[in-house]
């Protein structure tokens, strides 16, 4: 126990939670990311069945049961989700007060030298994507913040609520800073908890960023197709 | 070529400081940029006013004595070299050169462009060594050594301790540094015995002497005038994380 304790306290330790955290939260993403793609499954509307996403939300809502509670393994899933994000996030915090402290007085003259966009976006961008993730179970999970919101019809709600264009361009935006900070983070994971393979070091900087690319044009996939149903005939529609 | 000079003064530790302006006249771009400093000390000396206090000792890049930031950059605009390494046609007539002590709070001011460095001398002291038996040398080639790990204990052991890539991280991290003092022994066989309890100390003094930490950002390995890779920090942490959760280690017998 007083390890983990001292683990904590120093800052490689606190980097280590970040990164396991991190690459936990990179695993939901593109577990999320996996079934928005359900959404260009083929369908008929006449047929009489729900949406192939309706159902994987239906499958999602009753995973384990009857041997759990109906939604037993979803809100165990939602738990543990949360409880990475405030892992993250504590230890972001107090890492960046560390770091706050040990230069008070900065350059008059400061040259970025090779900081990417992306490592430097980390912690506003992080800040940025915990409100858009607010705003996103508001709009889609609860249905607050969703004008035609119909509950369990996902399909229905994804279409109606991307029809809207401010709204879709929202999505598509902090998508991109989700990308960013994915790219900047699996990198990163890999430096703190060591990954020293000769062969793995080189391949960290493409890896991690062709997995952020994947995230990306998966995810605006869908916001992007609802657009163009709007205005051609290509693309997701009611 | 002449040169105007943004130059921060400080008269001591305790002091406020404030940058000061000067010329600098007739500069030849042969000179290095320590020379360049000499020339305008003297002309302050002549005046009657205090020379601008500055670190320097062997004047080719291999002491670790001098380092500033140079319009922004530590070491000044040059990739791979020391701030007496820098010449002056880097520079062009009529430029206007920022010079600044490296900022960071685990190097307090001492005054202009001075700063304290000892923390780095605490974070050596704290594992940066091994303990073998001096006296006779034992043969040169008694302890095998490959060549991949002899070239990157090597590479690791150009780090001259100037301070650059605390200078230069965005968090005044000094992980590049203590990775380089710890990466210099931990690929070598006389590194071993030592090898985790090392990277716990000098990492825990890392952190107790308030420099920040490392968010991977790349800014210390483009700083370093001897171009140490960011990979020995990926190193640094493994032997952290590994020494942390290896129950024998730190343990008294």
């Amino acid at each position: 126990m007083n390890r983990v304790l001292n683990l904590y306290r120093s800052s490689v330790g606190k980097k280590s939670l970040m990164a396991v955290t991190g690459i936990l939260l990179v695993g939901f993403v593109f577990g999320h990311m996996a079934g928005n793609l359900k959404a260009f499954q083929s369908w008929d509307p006449a047929g009489g069945t729900l949406h192939p996403l309706d159902q994987y939300g239906e499958f999602l809502r009753e995973f384990g049961y009857p041997i759990l509670p109906e939604y037993g393994v979803l809100w165990v899933a939602r738990i543990a989700l949360l409880a990475a994000v405030l892992v993250h996030m504590f230890a972001a915090y107090r890492l960046w007060t560390q770091s706050r402290a040990a230069r008070t007085r900065g350059y008059r003259k400061a040259e970025s030298q090779v900081f990417s966009y992306a490592s430097r976006t980390m912690r506003w961008g992080g800040v940025i994507i915990f409100l858009f993730v607010i705003y996103h179970i508001l709009h889609f999970t609860t249905g607050d913040v969703h004008p035609d919101f119909e509950y369990g019809a996902v399909y229905a709600n994804l279409v109606t609520g991307f029809q809207s264009t401010p709204v879709a361009l929202f999505y598509i935006v902090a998508v991109g800073a989700l990308s960013l900070h994915v790219y900047h983070g699996i990198w990163s994971a890999f430096a703190t908890l060591g990954v020293q393979n000769a062969r793995v070091e080189r391949a960290r900087r493409p890896l991690a960023a062709a997995l952020a690319i994947v995230l990306f044009l998966g995810y605006i996939s869908v916001p992007v197709a609802v657009l163009a149903g709007r205005w051609t005939s290509i693309g997701l529609t009611l | 070529m002449n040169l105007t000079l943004h130059v921060w003064r400080q008269a001591g530790p305790d002091d406020a400081g404030a940058f000061e302006t000067y010329r600098a006249e007739d500069i030849s771009d042969s000179m290095s940029f320590l020379d360049m400093l000499d020339l305008v000390n003297e002309d302050l000396t002549r005046k009657g006013k205090e020379p601008i206090a500055f670190e320097h000792d062997c004047r080719e890049g291999i002491c670790g004595s001098c380092g500033m930031m140079i319009n922004g950059v530590a070491h000044g605009p040059e990739r791979l070299i020391t701030a007496c390494q820098l010449h002056m046609r880097s520079f062009k007539d009529g430029d206007e050169i920022w010079i600044e002590p490296f900022r960071a709070t685990a190097f307090p001011v001492m005054r202009d462009l001075v700063v304290d460095r000892n923390s780095f001398d605490r974070v050596i002291q704290a594992g940066g060594y091994i303990s073998v038996r001096t006296g006779s040398a034992q043969d040169a080639n008694a302890t095998p050594i490959p060549k991949r790990d002899a070239d990157r204990a090597f590479d690791a052991a150009a780090c001259i301790g100037c301070g650059a890539c605390v200078a230069a991280c965005p968090n005044a991290s000094a992980m590049l540094f203590t990775a380089a003092k710890v990466a210099h022994l931990s690929y070598l066989p006389q590194g071993q015995a030592e090898r985790l309890e090392r990277a716990l100390g000098m990492a825990s003094q890392h952190d107790a002497e308030g420099f920040g930490n490392c968010t991977n950002h790349g800014a210390c390995q483009e700083a370093c005038p001897k171009g140490i890779s960011v990979d020995y920090i990926a190193r640094l942490n493994r032997d952290v994380l590994k020494g942390t959760l290896n129950k024998a280690v730190g343990t008294p017998d």
